[in-house]
């Protein structure tokens, strides 16, 4: 096939390889390619000190207008008027806040009516289009890819460079086509696929790899449903995960306020169809997996590829691959305080958070409220419903979803990443329990040093909230 | 802004063992409330190695056998999961040199290279050695020669490996990258000039 834009040379080249290939500039002394970002996201947490060590080196911002910013991961969720209770957090809310005015980027603060996680917000804006490079000092970036961008987190000194030169020095990945061929069985989100390939590969499977996503039971998701399978990604260790712009991802873009309009809006969904992966394109890996396999999945341990279909039971160290994983598995075991052969249906849970860059989109919330709808939070359950942006929560107010969260008894929450990783108000307290629909079940991930996740989709975090335990979502609302 | 080469490390090693070792439990998120990295020094793996009422939980680092080490022995996937520079910020600030593992996590890799602390991978089997030998003679004195690739001590050299591209970026001293990329300013203006962007709409 051939479209207008860019010519290309060769056949069989991957989304990958055609992005990389474009953003190049050169080649650096030690043998990296110097590439180009298209854009660059930025929050308060890992910006601050890249402006620092700009200053220190007496240099401007090349290319502001290529930079937005948002504060995210600070923000308070239950009352964000200021001055802030934590002085920390409001430090680095007005640092953010000077950094963005002293170098003319744009900055949707909390005022602007599009304030959310920056992974949420690029792509509702419309800013995230197919066929860019884009970085942000944050590992969920690949988020991004989604849409069929080439997407990275990248670390604070990486920041300043992009601040200085709008440039970085990388080296390509390989990439590894991940492809989910068939039709995912009623009440399996992108969220189960997401942690099941993650279970399969292993939370290092994807060192030194771009996944690219695909096959029919990928291509038929929404874009939402993209977004968390290419956000989760890193937790299998892919830098980045994408998947190829096709007519979903068109029709999510047009209109939205960053997307182009008019005529340009044809001229770039050519240039945008231009990037997709040839046909013939070939891949360092392909892993096919059947989505008739794919069941309701959670975590039972301390890393996201320590996860059971609901109907499995938690394994023994003695199913370990290897001596290093059944020491972890022991290492998890003992810190979730769980048995091996016990099943995690039944386990009873504290916490009920819905929300983060992985699970806090408009899709989310939809497809859980008419599940809520007449059915009431557990008693003692804390059940906490954070969107993800202030778009996504006057869509959620609108269609009467915040309405029906509230009415059954969810905490309904402003905009932020909240108990992802509880830089907020937002924590657990001890050893509680929390199902929680966000990326990452690390120790101490949620803000207490003992706090236990289980990481799960929104559908099945919702069981949870109203049986009090871990339950399968199937059952508890009766999805055939 | 003349770079140090990063050749040899020599010094006491430490092990911080175990397999997808991320960067939460490196440092927590609450310590990453700070606009610099100046007070990172002792954050590191702080989880892991108090209990929250502050008293020890006897990890290898506090250990006084280990006090002053210089080399990190860790597991698979070392520095996995979220981008925080503050990891290897507070591992450099806490007078780690190098660290050798079974693999890492790219951010994390990508970071350690870019402020000056090389991350080497060494076999299972290799590591297990090196290993035991700190366990057994913990004031055994290490070199890390990055021209060698070799981590080697009193009768015992053991091969290491690193990719090539920031091999030479520590060795050379040319490990931060923003030195050579504004060297083609005219360069990366045409590419630009050539690359919509939303802002502009």
């Amino acid at each position: 096939m051939c479209y207008s834009g860019i010519k290309h040379h060769h056949m069989g080249k991957t989304l990958y390889r055609k992005v990389w290939d474009a953003h190049t500039v050169g080649t650096l002394p030690d043998g990296r390619t110097q590439l180009f970002i298209a854009t660059l996201y930025m929050h308060e947490v890992t910006s601050p000190q890249a402006f620092a060590m700009l200053r220190e080196l007496g240099l401007p911002v090349l290319h502001p207008e290529r930079i937005f910013a948002t504060p995210d991961h600070i923000i308070p969720t239950d009352n964000q008027s200021e001055p802030y209770a934590d002085p920390r957090a409001a430090t680095m809310l007005s640092e953010l806040r000077r950094n963005c005015k002293e170098h003319g980027i744009r900055l949707f603060d909390l005022p602007s009516g599009r304030q959310g996680i920056v992974h949420m917000i690029g792509p509702e804006l419309g800013i995230t289009q197919p066929g860019m490079t884009i970085v942000c000092g944050d590992s969920h970036t690949a988020t991004h890819g989604a849409v069929g961008s080439i997407a990275m987190g990248i670390g604070t000194t990486q920041v300043r460079d992009v601040l200085a030169t709008q440039t970085l020095a990388m080296s390509p990945l390989k990439v590894r086509n991940v492809r989910v061929e068939g039709t995912l069985r009623p009440g399996v989100t992108a969220k189960d696929v997401a942690l099941h390939i993650i279970g399969k590969l292993g939370a290092d499977g994807g060192l030194g790899y771009a996944y690219e996503f695909g096959g029919s039971a990928i291509e038929s998701m929404d874009m939402d449903g993209r977004l968390t399978l290419c956000n989760l990604a890193i937790e299998g260790a892919a830098r980045c995960g994408y998947i190829n712009p096709d007519e979903t991802t068109f029709a999510y873009l047009k209109g939205r306020p960053y997307a182009p309009k008019g005529a340009a809006w044809d001229a770039a969904v050519e240039r945008w169809k231009s990037f997709a992966s040839d046909a013939d394109a070939e891949y360092d890996d392909v892993v096919i997996i059947p989505a008739e396999e794919i069941e309701p999945t959670v975590t039972w341990g301390i890393s996201p590829d320590m996860n059971i279909g609901i109907s499995g039971s938690v394994p023994s160290p003695a199913d370990a691959r290897s001596e290093e994983a059944r020491k972890a598995y022991t290492t998890a075991l003992e810190y979730m305080q769980l048995t091996p052969g016990q099943p995690l249906k039944g386990l009873p849970v504290d916490v009920v958070f819905i929300g983060s860059c992985t699970n806090g989109h408009i899709t989310d919330f939809r497809a859980v409220a008419p599940y809520l709808k007449g059915r009431k939070v557990a008693p003692g359950i804390k059940a906490l419903a954070v969107p993800g942006s202030q778009m996504t929560a006057r869509q959620c107010e609108d269609e009467g979803i915040a309405a029906i969260f509230r009415e059954a008894g969810f905490e309904w929450r402003l905009p932020g990443c909240s108990m992802c990783l509880a830089m907020n108000p937002d924590k657990l307290v001890g050893d509680q329990i929390c199902a929680s629909t966000s990326n990452r079940n690390f120790k101490g991930r949620q803000g207490s040093p003992t706090g236990r996740t289980l990481l799960m989709s929104p559908l099945m975090a919702a069981a949870a909230a109203v049986t009090g335990t871990v339950a399968d979502a199937r059952e508890v609302f009766d999805i055939q | 802004m003349p770079l140090n080469k990063i050749i040899r490390i020599s010094g006491k090693a430490v092990p911080v063992p175990g397999a997808d070792m991320d960067t939460d439990r490196i440092i927590p998120a609450r310590f990453l409330k700070c606009i610099t990295f100046d007070e990172l020094a002792g954050t590191m793996f702080y989880d892991e190695r108090f209990h929250t009422d502050g008293s020890s939980k006897n990890h290898p680092i506090d250990a006084p056998q280990h006090a002053g080490a210089r080399i990190i022995l860790g597991g698979e996937n070392f520095g996995c999961g979220s981008s925080r520079e503050h990891a290897p910020q507070a591992i450099k600030r806490s007078g780690i040199a190098a660290i050798v593992a079974e693999s890492f996590a790219e951010i994390f890799f990508g970071n350690s290279s870019g402020i000056g602390l090389p991350c080497v991978c060494a076999s299972h089997a290799d590591l297990e050695q090196a290993l035991r030998r700190t366990e057994e003679e913990p004031q055994t004195e290490w070199v890390l020669d990055l021209e060698q690739m070799t981590l080697c001590c009193p009768g015992l050299s053991l091969p290491i490996s690193m990719p090539e591209e920031p091999r030479q970026a520590l060795t050379q001293g040319r490990w931060d990258a923003v030195v050579e990329l504004m060297n083609a300013p005219e360069a990366v203006a045409r590419l630009a000039a050539t690359l919509p962007n939303p802002s502009c709409k």
